[in-house]
């Protein structure tokens, strides 16, 4: 069963080193929108401070959701997806490794990458640890929820926008602990409390998502 | 499953279910006495509680709408569960009927929701002085209408009923598990975020006067709904099953007639 999960975790992970350009896209997406806040909103650095955490969490929410379409894509058009789904082992264990490395192209350097744009949104000092803390556990929740969506529309033909309508309700409570860990830590509360909730999210989506996704993509055989 | 029906006479009714056949000639005996006591009812409920019924001493005649809000929002989330128990049904025992079921409680149940904030938004004015306000309930709400979309636009997408069926199912089922985690998430967030100007959750308990018609609205709407959600399965029925020969009978007998 964790054979599944490691091949297709590295797998997935050398797919995406050798398409590098591609996997860089959401990263420099979040990077570009939030020069847009500034421009939009205000450049004062005390309005921005007031807002930089929800942005900044909006902004991961988005970026997430654009990468999270091409999850199954490649596989469904290559027909490697079907001799997934013939194979005898367990469907949920590959997908989960899928999306592991989908969480580690995409989520883990927007965790890495947040502290920049936190310096230029202003964010208080407080606020660093938590915003990465509790991306880092928000970012596998998002990658996990959207791997289900992900193999609801993979056999759609604009599955992308229809994607963003499925799994954006569920993101909800992920960006409400994930912004509320930042805002408490800056307004000088404890912030372990919501960001434990992240990882309890986490940990029901770790064990539940996987097979929402597997039930999921056996659709594909269907259509 | 020959088993199971052997084993126990108490599992027929529930094969028999099954059976789109069965259900179209069995409601279709009902509706006529389901559609009377469904209009009774809410006639009853309309005129006693917006003739008779008793001001309130606050709202004055304002608070009126709530004969028509509290049961539409009762059935907006009732209907989610619905619309979700019959996609599992559907899953676990492949149960072609209650796919049916599904598809039909989802634009009811979003329409519902949608008459719920809409109701809410005009009670909102006279007494907290805004239509919208980022309140946990009205919040949760609007997310439910968003759920029931993505179900609504799911089950459009796929052109194979039996795929859009499975999609609907799975993605409705997902949504339950996240409707606690949203409303509680939402009820944090607000209390959070926004001093409590606004006491939803704490109003006053109702005096009798005012409850008993309540009641019977939200029981009319409740046969309303079953009224609603008949006729639509039906509707489904006919649609996918207009290849059978029962079907074709159904058309020849209507023809003549």
């Amino acid at each position: 069963m964790a054979s599944g999960f490691s091949a297709y975790l590295r797998r997935d992970l050398l797919l995406a080193y050798r398409r590098r350009g591609e996997a860089a896209s959401p990263l420099i997406f979040f990077i570009m929108i939030s020069t847009l806040i500034p421009l939009g909103i205000t450049p004062e650095a005390t309005r921005l401070a007031e807002i930089a955490p929800g942005i900044i969490w909006v902004m991961a929410l988005l970026a997430t959701l654009l990468s999270t379409d091409g999850l199954f894509a490649s596989d469904y058009q290559d027909g490697s997806l079907e001799q997934l789904l013939i194979s005898p082992q367990l469907l949920a264990m590959p997908v989960l490794g899928k999306t592991a490395a989908h969480w580690i192209v995409t989520g883990l350097p927007l965790t890495l990458t947040s502290p920049l744009l936190g310096v230029m949104l202003s964010l208080p000092a407080q606020g660093y640890v938590p915003m990465v803390a509790s991306l880092a556990l928000g970012t596998g929740c998002l990658s996990l929820i959207g791997s289900v969506g992900a193999a609801l529309t993979v056999s759609l033909r604009k599955g992308g926008l229809l994607l963003s309508l499925l799994v954006m309700p569920l993101y909800m409570p992920v960006i409400i602990f994930g912004s509320t860990t930042v805002q408490s830590a800056i307004d000088g509360f404890a912030w372990s409390g919501p960001l434990a909730i992240l990882g309890a999210m986490l940990a029901a989506s770790i064990a539940l998502c996987p097979l929402a996704a597997a039930g999921a993509l056996r659709l594909t055989s269907v259509n | 499953m020959n088993w199971l029906s052997n084993w126990s006479p108490s599992w027929q009714w529930f094969h028999r279910l099954g059976s789109p056949r069965w259900f179209y000639q069995t409601t279709g005996r009902w509706l006529p006495w389901l559609s009377l006591l469904a209009f009774m009812l809410l006639s009853t409920g309309l005129l006693w509680g917006l003739g008779f019924a008793p001001q309130d001493a606050k709202q004055g005649n304002s608070f009126r709408i709530i004969y028509l809000h509290v049961p539409v929002s009762f059935l907006a989330l009732a209907g989610y569960y619905i619309m979700a128990i019959a996609g599992a049904v559907g899953l676990i025992w492949k149960m072609k009927l209650s796919y049916m079921v599904m598809k039909s409680a989802a634009p009811i149940g979003a329409a519902l929701t949608f008459l719920a904030l809409f109701t809410g938004a005009i009670w909102g004015k006279p007494t907290w002085g805004t239509y919208w306000v980022w309140d946990a309930r009205v919040t949760s709400m609007l997310i439910l209408l968003f759920l029931y979309s993505g179900v609504l636009a799911l089950q459009y997408a796929f052109h194979s009923n039996e795929a859009g069926n499975k999609a609907g199912a799975i993605l409705a089922l997902v949504g339950t598990v996240n409707i606690p985690i949203i409303y509680k998430s939402v009820d944090w967030w607000y209390t959070l975020h926004q001093p409590a100007t606004i006491k939803f959750t704490s109003a006053p308990s109702m005096h009798p006067d005012m409850f008993q018609p309540l009641l019977v609205m939200i029981l009319g709407f409740y046969c309303f709904y079953t009224v609603a959600l008949f006729l639509f399965t039906r509707a489904e029925i006919l649609r996918r099953e207009r290849k059978s020969v029962w079907v074709k009978e159904l058309a020849i007998a209507r023809d003549q007639a």
